[in-house]
């Protein structure tokens, strides 16, 4: 059984899909329950596979049994291992968010159908991190794709469905350029196993097939993870979404299309190669600190708190291609901790957002005032997540920051560490223009200062404990930092 | 010096934590809660007293909480300069904790549970800075009170105290990211540690243009000690209730920023290093620099807050100043500054918001004759001002003196007349007042004005004697808390024993 846990965790929300599917023929109400235990079992096998790769190595799962480079390989090492767990994580606790939520957001016609996508969803994005073969990661990033401009479209608001249509015209010439990489190296090698590629294309590195290859997939999956400046799609796909849905994307989508690049730089081809060979890292060092100071600048000006989210998104990522980019140990620690670390701050902001706006329908930060009175609860896990974003000590966004900032200087680029400080000073203009808002100004109309606002505990439940977390792993960063540590090292490894 | 390891230090930060937690819960008694705020200061003071007693028996206590990554350890340790910081910190804690019971009281302030909450997390955050073992500790302590201390320079939500608040909060935070985290992590890579240790971390470890850029980012950085031109947030928070301005705004937030940078002095760079590459005389003189300008425009403040918020500037610049002359005796007086300037400050303030809650009057211009009606108030004002100006036989001339021993001992002429020029500056801002309180004749008709107004606010009190003397002062709990404190400002000349004595042990040792 413990043998077969790499494929399980793809083929449980998958299988759960078909059942959400089929319960929801008959009765509807079991399809949050499915999903949620889905979602749960997945993580937990995710957690018991980062446990024993973390003893003892990577695992190599044979598909059916055929050995690779004839048969689909899944291969979990610690990196893998590692965003595995965040992405469950993350999974389960939006998959909790939504019971209640997409009730009233979403309606209750269509809750069936929101739960099969979310799992199909979940299914490509968990697929698309075990896989140990470079088309069937392209498989499961369709199916995550797709799933993706589905939920999109399912929200009631206005603009959504072009939002949708803008996201499935860029995501697919996304797809397609990755696509293309694949077959230009399946030209060349003949293979289609990660590992086999790696051992195969170092003699190829001076082919132009083999550049043009790495070059479509830096393309394809930076329009996925909205690599600025491809990233406009992601503004209206982010912002029109259900929150839920905003959150799943902001937090697990463009997570496992970078890890996708990742897995493609580093295990595909080799450090020694992206370093050396190619000048991608001068093209992140360019882009990066763009899209980050531009992103924070914009945020600012943003009143719709989704929209200033999605511009805060862009910066976020930015800060992980820099970390990558830098090619040190130190400040690809840095990298893998900000995956997390902004999995959990945006997931909870887009889910806190997401009671806000469930509870009061306000979109706009400039009406949160007096929040702090009537949502309590809800405001005092803004403000962490706030300033998590900001990047106070003791929480997460501090030790991403620190590590991302020593890697600069271990990297002798100091010159990015104000582009750093900079944007976290913006992020501090606007995050906390909110917590002022809402703690210390009085509604506009009294009425609304009356009655507390009840949020349901189904949506409040998970959204405190990713606030939690936020605190734990910033007070007790060396858990997070240790496997974050040990998978840069072994990504870096052979150069 | 002997290390104990001890989690005193621990406790003395938590207490106030869990006294905030507690004044939140009894939102509905306000006795019980104003009893949790006087408890948790005694029990604090009585444990910084606890430490003080080990550290005066030569051992020094240390406690290492948890490491957050590894280098960037949350740890504690009690030296001589921690103890003194939070033993001065922690003992006008408990008078300010009566006076602004008196005063939130008679003015019946709104949202009293929150100002007595975050009050107690902001004592929490200085003593958690005062016994900081490591930079890292102290940069979270020091964004903690930044945080902490906004909702009670906000506390009226007026948009004129928002506004001051947000100014507060955007030079405080942003100066702290922009220029003491970079601090930081130039010297981790520099140092491998952030560890205090005496005699400096960074001797001979880096190039001195390296060090001259760390040194100008902690000056830049630490903006509570107000050095210019990173000055302005100070009176802008005079916004805040007047205890808070007594207590957080001339001890504890920005004695924090006096307090790091005597830390960065001593402990991160050393004397000597400092003394090599001669960053001390620099900062001597944009020390000098703050003391004159901050002193010239006090003279123009009418507003009495906003006057005494200016010579806070320049009296913290004393500490940079004594800290940056670099000589023992010079050292000895910036710390012993530390402690006079507090008592001294702390009276002035709880005399300005006594004149407040009595008589609604904030300007120095409605100050005429004053002295009559309050005369309590007023004799403690002159005593506190007396000290400012570092008159004998109060504490503020002890520092003065040794500041000025300091500066002829380590050459530093032109500082002598920086210290004579702004004696006479203080004078001349300070004694007005004081003269026109209790010289002037009093406006006659604001005199029945205030007769039939709010005059005694809730303290009733009606004795035949002070009605006979037409005195009207503020409530008793405020006016004991002001004559306590200026009779520790005189105490503090003739017999400043243990501070006097920590201060030796600091430079010596």
């Amino acid at each position: 059984m413990t043998s077969h846990f790499p494929i399980l965790v793809v083929i449980i929300p998958l299988f759960g899909a078909l059942l959400t599917f089929f319960s929801g023929l008959t009765r509807r109400k079991w399809a949050w329950q499915i999903t949620t235990l889905a979602t749960f079992l997945s993580f937990a096998i995710s957690l018991e596979l980062l446990f024993s790769v973390h003893a003892t190595g990577g695992i190599s799962y044979h598909l059916g049994g055929w050995a690779p480079p004839w048969g689909i390989e899944y291969v979990v090492d610690l990196f893998s291992g590692y965003v595995l767990v965040v992405i469950s994580f993350i999974s389960l606790m939006i998959a909790i968010f939504s019971g209640e939520y997409v009730k009233k957001q979403i309606g209750p016609e269509r809750e069936t159908n929101f739960f099969v996508i979310y799992l199909l969803l979940i299914t490509g994005l968990l697929g698309m991190i075990v896989t140990g073969d470079i088309f069937n990661l392209y498989v499961f990033l369709e199916i995550a794709s797709l799933a993706g401009y589905a939920l999109v479209a399912v929200g009631k608001k206005k603009g959504a469905i072009v939002a949708s249509y803008n996201y499935l015209i860029l995501g697919t010439i996304g797809a397609v350029f990755v696509l293309l990489g694949i077959g230009h190296l399946y030209m060349v090698t003949g293979t289609l196993n990660m590992a086999d590629l790696r051992e195969r294309l170092p003699d190829l590195y001076h082919s132009r097939v083999v550049l043009t290859a790495f070059v479509f997939f830096v393309i394809g999956f930076g329009l996925k993870f909205a690599l600025f400046p491809l990233h406009t799609w992601l503004l209206s796909a982010h912002s029109l979404a259900p929150s839920a849905v905003s959150a799943i994307l902001a937090a697990a989508v463009l997570k496992v299309n970078l890890y996708a690049l990742m897995r493609v730089m580093f295990t595909v081809f080799t450090p020694a190669f992206i370093y050396e060979a190619v000048p991608i890292a001068e093209i992140f060092f360019v882009i990066a600190p763009i899209a980050i100071v531009v992103s924070s600048v914009m945020a600012l000006a943003q009143t719709n708190i989704k929209r200033m989210l999605a511009y805060s998104s862009i910066g976020q990522i930015g800060y992980i291609v820099l970390g990558i980019a830098l090619a040190n140990e130190t400040a690809l620690t840095g990298s893998l901790l900000h995956m997390l670390n902004h999995a959990l701050m945006k997931g909870g902001l887009f889910l806190i957002a997401g009671v806000i706006i469930y509870q009061t329908g306000r979109y706009h930060i400039t009406d949160w005032k007096g929040l702090g009175k009537t949502m309590p609860l809800t405001m005092i896990t803004f403000t962490i997540c706030g300033l998590s974003m900001i990047g106070v000590p003791l929480t997460v966004g501090f030790v991403s920051k620190w590590y991302l900032a020593m890697g600069a200087l271990e990297a002798g680029r100091w010159y990015f560490i104000p582009v750093i400080l900079v944007s976290s000073l913006l992020t501090a203009m606007y995050f906390w223009r909110i917590i002022e808002w809402g703690y210390f100004h009085e509604p506009d109309d009294p009425a609304d200062a009356a009655d507390r606002c009840a949020v349901p505990w189904g949506m409040m439940s998970p959204i405190m404990l990713i606030a939690f977390l936020i605190v734990f792993f910033g007070v007790f960063a060396s858990i997070p930092q240790e496997l974050a540590h040990k998978a840069a090292v072994m990504l870096l490894g052979v150069r | 010096m002997e290390i104990v390891s001890s989690p005193l230090p621990l406790y003395a930060i938590v207490t106030s934590l869990v006294a905030a937690g507690l004044i939140r819960l009894s939102h509905n008694h306000i006795n019980l809660r104003e009893f949790w705020t006087i408890g948790a200061a005694l029990v604090k003071f009585s444990l910084t007293a606890v430490m003080l007693s080990h550290v005066l028996a030569g051992e020094s206590l240390s406690y290492q909480l948890l490491t957050v990554l590894p280098g960037l350890d949350i740890a504690f340790k009690v030296d001589p300069l921690g103890i003194f910081f939070a033993f001065t910190a922690s003992f006008l804690w408990i008078v300010t904790s009566f006076y602004s019971i008196g005063y939130v009281r008679a003015l019946d302030e709104q949202a009293q549970t929150r100002y007595f909450s975050f009050f107690a997390i902001a004592l929490s955050a200085t003593m958690g800075v005062a016994f900081s073992a490591n930079l890292f500790t102290a940069f979270i302590f020091y964004e903690i009170i930044t945080f902490c201390t906004f909702p009670l320079v906000a506390h009226k939500q007026t948009p004129e105290a928002i506004g001051g608040a947000r100014r507060y909060l955007t030079y405080l935070l942003g100066t702290s990211i922009a220029f003491q985290l970079p601090a930081l992590f130039l010297v981790y890579l520099t140092a491998g540690t952030l560890d205090f240790a005496a005699g400096g971390i960074l001797v001979g470890k880096g190039s001195v243009t390296l060090f001259i850029i760390i040194f100008a980012l902690f000056i830049a950085g630490i903006a509570k000690a107000a050095v210019m031109p990173f000055h302005s947030w100070l009176p802008a928070a005079m916004v805040a209730p007047t205890p808070v301005s007594a207590l957080l705004h001339a001890v504890a937030v920005v004695k924090t920023g006096v307090f790091m940078i005597l830390r960065v002095v001593l402990d991160v760079f050393g004397v000597e290093l400092l003394g090599d590459i001669g960053l001390g005389t620099l900062l001597a003189y944009v020390a000098s620099f703050t003391i004159v300008v901050s002193s010239v425009i006090a003279l123009r403040q009418d507003n009495l807050k906003a006057r005494l918020a200016y010579s806070t500037i320049s009296q913290l610049s004393y500490v940079v100043l004594g800290a940056a002359l670099l000589a023992p005796a010079a050292v000895t007086g910036s710390i012993m500054h530390i402690v006079v300037h507090a008592f001294g400050k702390i009276t002035l303030f709880y005399a300005a918001g006594a004149i407040y809650v009595a008589t609604h009057k904030t300007k120095i211009s409605e100050l005429d004759g004053i002295g009559r009606t309050m005369p309590f108030t007023m004799a403690a004002f002159a005593i506190g001002a007396l000290s400012m100006i570092g008159l004998p036989p109060l504490g503020g001339f002890l520092s003065k003196w040794y500041i000025a021993l300091g500066a002829i001992e380590s050459g530093h002429f032109p500082i002598i007349a920086v210290l004579a020029v702004s004696t006479i500056l203080n004078a001349s801002y300070f004694v007005p007042i004081v003269y026109a309180a209790f010289f002037n004749p009093p406006p006659t008709e604001a005199h029945a004005h205030s007769q039939s107004g709010h005059g005694h606010g809730k303290g009733e009190h009606v004795y035949w004697l002070w009605k006979k003397l037409d005195i009207r002062e503020a409530p008793p709990l405020m006016v004991a808390a002001l004559t306590f404190t200026a009779a520790g400002t005189i105490l503090l000349f003739f017999v400043p024993g243990n501070f006097l004595l920590l201060a030796r042990l600091i430079v010596g040792g």
